[in-house]
């Protein structure tokens, strides 16, 4: 899970904004809430679900170039609700929101977009499979085999995605926790894309292959009221093996996981197993963010250091985070993507 | 000492409350007149800013259909998947409101009250039955929209905003855009716009802001208007201060013979006169307050009627004006009395007692040339001048050349009327009045003045006002106006038509860019109300016929000059349609273009246009009946405009454009005459002298103020002989330069004799009015106090 939600905050009231990422844990008032025993079903489940508040298509990845420099990708597209409705035009309460970036180990390149549902400025459609605002765009003729593009006022990329394996399902056949009071979210993950494609960057464009990961989720209230940021890890050892990995800080820390073999056999994670611990911070735009950190989970005898590749990838979206690519030392090797909210100014 | 020396200073003022009265009240008008216009000035402009501030007006570059309709919202988002940073906009009036639609989550940070991450609640603006944001007194002049209203005290006057979705409805007008903002920052790769979008055009930022550069010219007139009265109202100043530095010459020469330095003296002199300035700019800026306050409602109505802006009818104190108020008051002191101050720091120490001499020996050759060279220049930038800023300077010249003229002229003219005299009375009148002439000059220029920019400003409303009322006929041709509310009703109305009017001509109607301004394009069907009533300025032969075979377009006197188009120039209304100009057609009811084309021809180009106004003619007694006819076919009465009605409510736009100007012109006059009384009792009491002797040798006391009285009036019929030439040309300023540049039309200059006459008539009243009361004194002198002269050998 990564509980990317903050463009629910972006469309709630001024007074809930003020309380910041604890904004998410409102009540869902007439929105559908998650049950633990539905089935997700496909490609249907690949597109929108508008009786929930908020859902989002969200894809990173790990790049190298022909120098063997290393890149970090992001492109995501938010959907919120602001009533548990469709409806067509100017009308409907669907609001849309895009970011991507490209981040280097010298720069960081961010771009928004925000869109209204209704008009067919953004969308998702499961099959064949078209996700997009404005001019970015993720679609193919299934899940498994897509393009993806974006741009902003200084970066674009263009870049093909290629499934090696199946979806995975986390927590509860895809229902997954989010609380010891038991908020939850429908989860699941596409952990394994090769990646080709293109960066264009300010000094020009750079040839690409690597891997991504892509996930999707949609919920109505997905935190607890005392939750007010979170620290999610997705990371891919050179063993083959993957790990999804969430800190969520509260009154008392909440962390979940998944743990994904190189065979493709999938262990969901209970409160306590994942552990992640800052080593060192960084000012970043004002604040101080952690940015290399010790992860341990014991039972699968990882104990190893994430460190981001470039620590100024500050998010300078409407809300703003930090999001970026990290290398992975220790008990195991690899790389991974980095996510971190909830750090105040 | 400085005290003593002041309070000498002072005890002037108290022995002629007069003169103080004089020196505060003529500053405190025109520093009043002048603060007045500079507050509705600031009032307008601030409300530009906020208009400008609301809807992104001139600050970002906008992309607009080329034709000036609207953009269908499909091409909207086709924009912005192929990457265009674009934000839609939509435009309306309801009940005269300005109703405008954003797109908060596009729209560029700090446009509209809404946006994302901001105050305001962005859900309630985009759900359910939305929101509508604008100021207290926006908002209850707009009818129940069903929206929630929100005061919000930073939007524009006179204008709503809500969000895009909503508008759409209320206007009616689902799934169009007006224009699109394009936001600064743009993606790397984008689409060409020819691409995407081959019927819309780009324009950069600055062209946004027209209201700011339509409405600079009416500013510059109100301006002009504001810097003449302050210069009437300077007349009056520097007739006080010179009059009581003359006076104090006597007490200078005492002060200074007592052993008091010039320099300090000066300086008390100067500390006086500026802290009188301050109480008289004190005055004027509370009095410019009342003026402006009075007068705004009526400007923001005139800058609404011909601009379409919109200006808050209420004042707001700005502290920019009422600072520049008490300044001006300051600086217009300083220039009054720098020439008194000058020639009291170069008084030798023992002279000084005789001041009227010293008055008659200034008049003279200088100010002659002056005025000559102001004249020339005048002149040469009226052959050879261009655009607004050279009709001002020109105008400026022409009543300055013309006022320093005046005393010159006067001593020629009374010079020349004393030779044929015979009699020693009549001998002593000329030579008297010609004496008189510098210490009245100054009043006298004011009156000038007055008089000049009363003639001038009225021969152009008048001419203004003829010419329209003949252009409302021409125009209001048809006996009955009808609107329809749908296209049923229009079917209705054609029905009716063919049984109970003559005729029945539809009013077609689409706004687009024609020749690179915006403008309206009209459809004419072919009938004889047109050919019988239009006149054009400028025409082929028959050009109503060849607009009926469809070979060219009419187009309007504002179009024709802004685009610099004449007969026969090709003009493009549609995309691929370009037809030549057949004719130019005066219209003085807007400031923008206009376009006729044939009645098929338009059809053909805009069939979504459907017409609902009629104009149906009938016979005038027939009137009622068809009404009646409409009536019962289920036409709401508030739907008829019968001709008479129609033409009164555009005389009554008319009329309200011209409030502000006739009310500063009747102030201004207002304002000499208070100058010449002024100038007239303080001259009197300083008179005495020169009477005595007259009185000694056998005039009566009674016979002398009959001759100051004549002196008043003959000396106010001269002026205003100066005065009517100066005004016509004005006039003529006004109507061939000031007006092609601030309306786009040209008026036929006409003469009003009967007018002028009544003027002179006042001018002549007012001035003998003014004289009537130190005359009467005169006559009631005692005689010991004319013994009196001879006994003190002054």
């Amino acid at each position: 899970m990564n509980v990317k939600t903050l463009f629910l905050l972006l469309f709630l009231p001024a007074q809930t904004m003020a309380q910041g990422f604890a904004g998410l844990g409102t009540t869902a008032d007439g929105f559908a809430t998650p049950q633990p025993d539905r089935a997700l079903e496909f490609p249907a489940d690949h597109g929108p679900h508008p009786a929930y508040r908020i859902e989002w298509w969200y894809l990173t990845a790990n790049m190298t170039g022909p120098d063997g420099t290393p890149y970090g990708l992001q492109w995501t597209l938010f959907r919120s609700a602001l009533a548990p409705r469709d409806g067509e035009g100017w009308d409907t309460p669907q609001l849309w929101m895009g970011h991507a970036a490209v981040t280097t180990p010298e720069a960081h390149h961010v771009a928004e977009r925000l869109a209204r549902g209704g008009i067919g400025q953004a969308g998702v459609e499961p099959a064949p499979f078209q996700a997009w605002i404005d001019d970015w765009a993720m679609q193919g003729p299934n899940f498994d085999t897509l393009t993806l593009t974006a741009s902003g006022p200084d970066f674009a990329y263009d870049v093909d995605l290629a499934a090696t394996g199946p979806l995975v399902l986390h927590g509860q056949d895809g229902y997954s926790v989010k609380s010891a009071a038991g908020q939850a979210s429908y989860y699941y993950s596409q952990p394994l894309y090769d990646l080709n494609g293109t960066l264009t960057l300010p000094e020009g464009d750079v040839a690409v292959t690597g891997q991504a990961w892509l996930d999707r989720e949609w919920s109505s209230q997905p935190l607890a009221e005392d939750q007010d940021g979170w620290d999610w890890f997705s990371l891919s050892f050179d063993s083959g093996d993957k790990l999804m990995g969430f800190v969520l800080r509260g009154a008392s820390d909440f962390t979940a996981g998944t743990w994904i073999t190189a065979q493709g056999a999938v262990t969901a994670l209970p409160d306590g197993a994942f552990s992640a611990t800052p080593l060192s911070w960084h000012e970043v735009t004002g604040r101080e963010v952690p940015v290399e950190w010790q992860v341990r989970l014991p039972e699968q005898g990882l104990n190893a250091t994430v460190r981001a590749i470039n620590p100024d990838a500050w998010m300078t979206t409407s809300v703003p985070y930090w999001e970026g690519p990290v290398t992975i030392n220790g008990s195991h090797t690899g790389t991974g993507y980095l996510e971190m909210t909830g750090y105040e100014e | 000492m400085s005290r003593v020396i002041l309070s000498a200073l002072l005890s002037h003022w108290r022995r002629n409350p007069l003169q103080l009265i004089t020196l505060l009240a003529g500053l405190a008008l025109a520093t009043a007149l002048w603060s007045g216009v500079q507050a509705i000035n600031a009032e307008a402009r601030a409300s530009y800013d906020a208009a400008a501030a609301t809807l992104g007006d001139g600050q970002y570059a906008q992309i607009t259909a080329r034709d000036g309709g609207a953009i269908p919202q499909e091409t909207y988002v086709a924009l912005r998947r192929g990457g265009w940073a674009v934000s839609p906009v939509i435009e309306g009036r309801i009940d005269g409101v300005r109703l405008i639609g954003l797109e908060p989550l596009t729209a560029p940070g700090g446009l509209g009250p809404v946006r994302a991450g901001g105050e305001a609640d962005l859900g309630a603006f985009l759900s359910g039955s939305g929101q509508v944001f604008a100021r207290s007194d926006t908002l209850t002049r707009l009818p129940d929209l069903a929206a929630e209203p929100v005061t919000a005290p930073d939007v524009a006057p006179n204008t709503a905003l809500t969000d895009i979705g909503v508008a759409q409805r209320l206007l009616d007008r689902e799934g169009q855009i007006d224009r699109l903002i394009v936001l600064p920052d743009q993606p790397l790769t984008r689409r060409p716009l020819s691409d995407i979008a081959p019927d819309l055009i780009r324009s950069a930022p600055q062209e946004g802001g027209d209201v700011a550069r339509l409405t600079d010219s009416f500013h510059l007139n109100l301006t002009a208007f504001g810097l003449l009265s302050f210069a009437v109202g300077l007349f009056i100043v520097q007739g006080a201060i010179g009059l009581a530095f003359e006076q104090r010459r006597p007490m200078v020469r005492t002060l200074r013979a007592l052993g008091v330095p010039l320099r300090r003296l000066i300086l008390l002199m100067a500390v006086e006169l500026a802290l009188l300035a301050l109480l008289a700019g004190g005055i004027g800026v509370a009095l410019g307050y009342l003026i402006a306050a009075a007068l705004l409602p009526d400007v923001a109505a005139t800058l609404r009627g011909l601009y379409g802006a919109d200006v808050a009818g209420q004042l707001s104190l700005r502290p920019v004006w009422w600072l520049s108020g008490l300044g001006i008051a300051l600086g217009g002191t300083a220039l009054a009395a720098s020439g008194a101050l000058w020639s009291l720091a170069r008084m030798p120490l023992l002279s000084g007692a005789q001041p009227r001499a010293l008055m008659m020996a200034r008049s003279g050759v200088g100010q002659a040339t002056i005025a000559a060279l102001l004249l020339v220049l005048s002149g040469a930038l009226a052959l050879w001048g261009d655009g607004l800023l050279a009709g001002f300077a020109m105008l400026g010249a022409l009543l300055i050349g013309g006022a320093l003229a005046l005393p010159p002229l006067l001593g020629l003219v009374l010079r020349w009327a004393e030779t044929p005299a015979r009699s020693a009375t009549a001998e002593w009148f000329w030579a008297d009045t010609r004496q008189q002439v510098p210490g009245l000059s100054l009043a006298l220029m004011a009156l000038l003045l007055a008089m000049a920019a009363n003639v001038g400003v009225s021969t152009m409303v008048s001419s203004f006002r003829l010419t329209f009322t003949g252009f409302l006929d021409q125009r209001l041709a048809s006996e009955l106006y009808v609107r329809a509310a749908d296209a049923a009703q229009a079917d209705m109305i054609r029905e009716v038509a063919r049984d109970h009017a003559d005729a029945l001509l539809p009013l077609l109607s689409t706004e687009r860019q024609v020749a690179g301004m915006p403008a309206k394009v009209y459809a004419a069907r072919d009938h004889a109300t047109y050919r019988d009533n239009w006149q054009f300025l400028d025409a082929v032969p028959n050009p109503w016929d060849r607009l009926a075979r469809g070979e060219g377009v009419l187009i309007n006197e504002q179009m024709f000059r802004r685009s610099d188009l004449s007969l026969g120039d090709e003009v493009t209304i549609a995309l691929g349609t370009g037809l030549p100009v057949l004719g130019i057609y005066g219209d003085y009811g807007n400031p923008i273009g206009q376009v006729i084309v044939t009645e098929p021809l338009f059809r053909d180009l805009h069939p979504e246009v459907t017409a609902l106004r009629f104009g149906l003619r009938s016979d005038p007694g027939q009137v009622a009946a068809l009404r009646d006819a409409l009536k019962e076919a289920g036409i709401p009465q508030a739907a008829m405009t019968d001709q008479a009605a129609l033409k009164r409510m555009s005389l009554a736009v008319f009329e309200r454009t011209f409030t502000v100007t006739t009310a500063l012109n009747v102030l201004t006059l207002a304002v000499a005459g208070f100058a010449i009384l002024m100038s007239l009792l303080t001259l009197a009491a300083m008179r005495l002298p020169q009477l005595a002797p007259v009185w000694a040798l056998g005039l009566t006391r009674r016979s002398l103020a009959r001759l100051d009285l004549l002196r008043a009036v003959v000396l106010a019929a001269l002026t205003a002989a100066l005065a009517l030439p100066l005004g016509l040309a004005l006039a003529w300023a006004l109507l061939a330069v000031v007006n092609v540049e601030a309306f786009g039309w040209r008026l036929p200059m006409y003469l009003f004799p009967l007018d002028y006459l009544r003027l002179t008539g006042l001018a002549l009243l007012a001035a003998a009015l003014a004289a009537s009361w130190p005359a009467w004194r005169l006559s009631r002198t005692p005689p010991a106090q004319l013994l009196g002269v001879f006994r003190n050998e002054r």
